[in-house]
């Protein structure tokens, strides 16, 4: 006892997770869909995954150092970001563009407002709506899944040099030979010419699209084991799913030839990834558990609003950003009812 | 006691949390008696309310039960001698609470022995309400649950009010502790007899015994116990922090909510911890003063953990000798290990409010030096808060100084520091000692006008 003894306020137990082992998780989470996606499209998934995390760790860092915090990498969140936005990109994507995305999501998106905890948005949606708005053709210029010789060499855009336009990838497709290709994803395919790829295909992920999102049954698995860790509040996906079936549910009733039927909504497009990986972002969703529901219903009902009835063929994006914006009210009109603060009068047992 | 799970649902309440009981540790150790300290040390203030005022002097002789300090006015209570010897100082001494405070020292006598000799048998049937209000205050009786509010004063309802329900809390929630637990089983007559003096002192028809349901074995000896007396139940309530705390246990069993400022006796209602009641049951008939407690002494830095009367008065040093320590004994926290309160000193006395003495080893330095991050709105805080507050936003609210926002329009008065948001908080927030410093801030500015 000779020791002196310490001192501390209480709580003098804890038990929580640490910050590092939520990100360590989520991290955990997507390596299976990045697999998947480099399976898929082969080299160029592989650069593009490797370029958007390394120029947001870059980004990360030179931030944290311009605004003296410090090393923030070590929380693993960063990484989060670079490889969610190598997942929402076109497998073809030039790479210096996906550079600028995951610059610009990092810095604009989470290094401006302070760092980790304090983005108002998704940084990685951030860096893929600048990139939407500023190279419109690259990404929306997909690519075929399992095209032959993908591990031996990149589809030609992804190399494009810095600063200048992508070299148009027509001839590269039409060397490939392949019978059904359309230079379309499911959903532009069902918006423009309705045509419903069979869900077998889109839930297994057969198909085009952003180098993560095609397979909705992985990410479905990922996010599940993640929900079940309890890494990630599971009402938020599971009610944008809900809000984008159920909007699209009336419509396919009135006419299945023009609308999509709700199990083609759930699983083409970045639906699911949106769902389960970015809408469900902690720092940029409500804390509440009504909240957490009314918010992923608005996801889920504005993707559809804007698939259906906007100019773009996708939603996701969109709705998720604007849904981030309105997280902090949202959190706010749901805080429950505070114990004690209801008149409650005497006798109400 | 596998039926009794399965036929009866346990009340409980919203949000809360589920920490790791280690009870299993004293909960079967039977209570027993310690010796006497060398020397008592007896602050003035160990209750809510004035402290009271010494009615020795120095050098002189206390018998074992006599009192030795009057209390000063309604929200006080009087102090009697735990133990027969001198009075050696009228002074200074540390307190648990960090500054030092006025206290009593007593020199115990070599031998003094364990028997009570002031003693006044007298005929409780006999006496009216004010009087029986009246023998509560002078037994020296407080919240012995850690509270140490004065029992006599929830005796008696503000106007306009009466009480028709008395809640006996035997939930102890806290981990670690099991002083209540073996005060049901082994003080149940005095506890019975106890509820008895609160029903008639307080007119109350009827009272409830909430109990956790980690502790079904004192439930169904109670309830054995009380199947003779009318007016008075025992009720399973769920396992789960912060089960005990008194607004909590009166939504679990009452589905009633003390309202934001007032008080349970708002309700109707008035709480007491079982060990009062036991203390009440079997100093009231003889016309005694509160000299001891019982105290869990438990945690993994000490040898022989176990439940124990202890003499108001004994230095934690002297309770930590009695059962041994380990070399890495790291933190004394005097109370349960969520709301306690950790000691600067091993000097510092057990108060009328310690219900348990836990001692922590050294802490995994990865913990004790975990980094704080920013909140990541993971919102694991604002599923614990029992009140259903929002620790989250309270605390950034903290962080930038905002308190007088946090109480008017975030309800930061109704945190009790239960600790849950700063348990489960991933960031390593220190978000209670926040929400703590918030509420002193914002009394100093009230009182400062």
């Amino acid at each position: 006892m000779a020791r002196a003894i310490e001192i501390r306020t209480s709580p003098h137990l804890k038990r929580a997770r640490t910050v590092e082992q939520i990100m360590r998780t989520v991290v955990l989470a997507l390596l299976p869909i990045c697999a998947f996606a480099v399976y898929q499209f082969g080299l160029s998934a592989l650069l593009l995954l490797i370029t958007t995390t390394g120029a947001a760790l870059a980004t990360e860092a030179f931030f944290a150092r311009l605004s003296g915090q410090g090393n923030t990498l070590s929380d693993w969140s960063v990484v989060i970001t670079g490889l969610l936005l190598g997942l929402t990109l076109p497998p073809g994507f030039p790479l210096w563009m996906a550079a600028v995305a995951a610059f610009v999501g990092v810095a604009l998106g989470k290094a401006l407002f302070g760092g980790l905890g304090y983005n108002v948005m998704n940084p990685a949606l951030v860096g893929r709506a600048f990139v939407q708005a500023a190279f419109p053709v690259a990404i929306t210029t997909w690519t075929p899944a399992f095209a032959p010789g993908r591990f031996a060499e990149p589809i030609p855009s992804t190399l494009t040099p810095p600063f200048m336009q992508p070299r148009p990838v027509g001839d590269w497709v039409a060397g490939l030979d392949l019978d059904a290709w359309t230079g379309a994803t499911p959903l532009a395919l069902q918006k423009f010419e309705q045509i419903e790829l069979p869900l077998g295909e889109t839930f297994a992920g057969m198909v085009a699209g952003s180098a993560g999102e095609t397979s909705a049954l992985l990410i479905l698995l990922c996010g599940l084991w993640l929900a079940w860790k309890r890494m990630l509040d599971w009402r938020i996906p599971v009610s944008v799913m809900a809000g984008a079936a159920l909007t699209a549910l009336p419509f396919w009733l009135l006419d299945p030839q023009l609308y999509p039927s709700p199990w083609f909504v759930l699983c083409s497009g970045g639906l699911m990834l949106g769902a389960w990986f970015m809408a469900s972002d902690m720092v940029a969703s409500p804390v509440t558990a009504t909240g957490a529901v009314l918010y992923g219903l608005f996801i889920g009902v504005l993707t559809l609003v804007i698939r259906l009835f906007g100019g773009l063929v996708e939603g996701v994006m969109y709705a998720i950003l604007l849904a981030n914006a309105l997280g902090p009210l949202i959190s706010d009109w749901t805080q429950p009812r505070v114990y004690g603060s209801g008149k409650k009068p005497r006798g109400a047992r | 006691m596998g039926l009794l799970n399965l036929f009866e649902r346990p009340r409980t309440f919203a949000h809360g949390i589920y920490p790791i009981e280690h009870k299993a540790l004293t909960a079967d150790k039977p209570i027993r008696r310690l010796p006497f300290a060398p020397e008592l040390v007896l602050p003035l203030a160990q209750h809510r309310g004035s402290p009271a005022q010494p009615g020795v002097r120095v050098g002189q002789e206390v018998v074992r039960g006599e009192p030795i300090a009057r209390a000063d006015g309604h929200i006080s209570v009087p102090m009697h001698a735990p133990a027969t010897g001198m009075v050696r100082q009228i002074g200074l001494a540390p307190t648990a609470e960090g500054p030092k405070a006025p206290a009593i020292r007593i020199k115990v006598y070599e031998g003094a022995s364990q028997q009570v000799l002031f003693d006044l048998e007298r005929d409780l049937d006999a006496l009216d309400r004010a009087s029986l209000i009246a023998a509560v205050q002078d037994a020296g009786l407080v919240g012995l649950g850690g509270a140490t509010f004065p029992s006599h004063v929830k005796l008696i309802p503000p106007k306009g009010r009466w009480i028709d329900t008395v809640v006996v809390n035997g939930c102890e929630c806290e981990p670690y502790l099991t002083c209540d637990h073996r005060i049901m089983l082994e003080q149940t007559a005095a506890l019975i007899r106890g509820i008895r003096l609160v029903l008639r002192a307080t007119g109350a028809e009827r009272a409830i015994i909430g109990v956790e349901d980690n502790k079904l074995d004192a439930l169904a000896h109670l309830r054995a116990a009380l199947s003779a007396e009318p007016g008075i139940s025992a009720e399973a309530v769920q396992t789960k922090y912060p089960q005990g705390a008194e607004r909590m246990l009166i939504l679990s069993l009452l589905g009633l909510e003390v309202p934001a400022g007032g008080l349970p006796a708002d309700l109707g209602v008035a709480v007491y911890n079982v060990g009062t009641l036991a203390q009440m049951g079997e100093l009231l008939p003889r016309g005694r003063g509160l000299i001891e407690r019982v105290v869990t002494v438990s945690g993994p830095a000490v040898r022989r953990p176990g439940n124990f009367i202890v003499p108001i008065g004994t230095p934690v040093r002297f309770l930590l000798e009695q059962v041994g320590t380990t070399p890495e004994l790291g933190e004394v926290i005097l109370g349960g290990p969520m709301m306690g309160m950790a000691v600067a000193s091993l000097d510092v006395p057990v108060t009328k409010g310690v219900s348990g003495v836990v001692a922590l080893e050294r802490a995994d330095p990865d913990l004790a030096e975990r980094k704080v991050y920013p909140c990541i709105k993971c919102g694991e805080c604002v599923h614990a808060c029992p009140v259903s507050l929002n620790p989250s936003l309270l605390g950034e609210l903290a962080a930038a100084r905002e308190y007088r926002v946090m109480a008017e329009r975030y309800w930061l008065d109704q945190c009790f520091e239960c600790g849950c948001c700063a348990y489960v908080c991933p960031s390593n927030i220190p978000l209670t000692q926040y929400f703590r410093i918030a509420k002193a801030i914002n009394r100093e500015h009230r009182e400062a006008g």
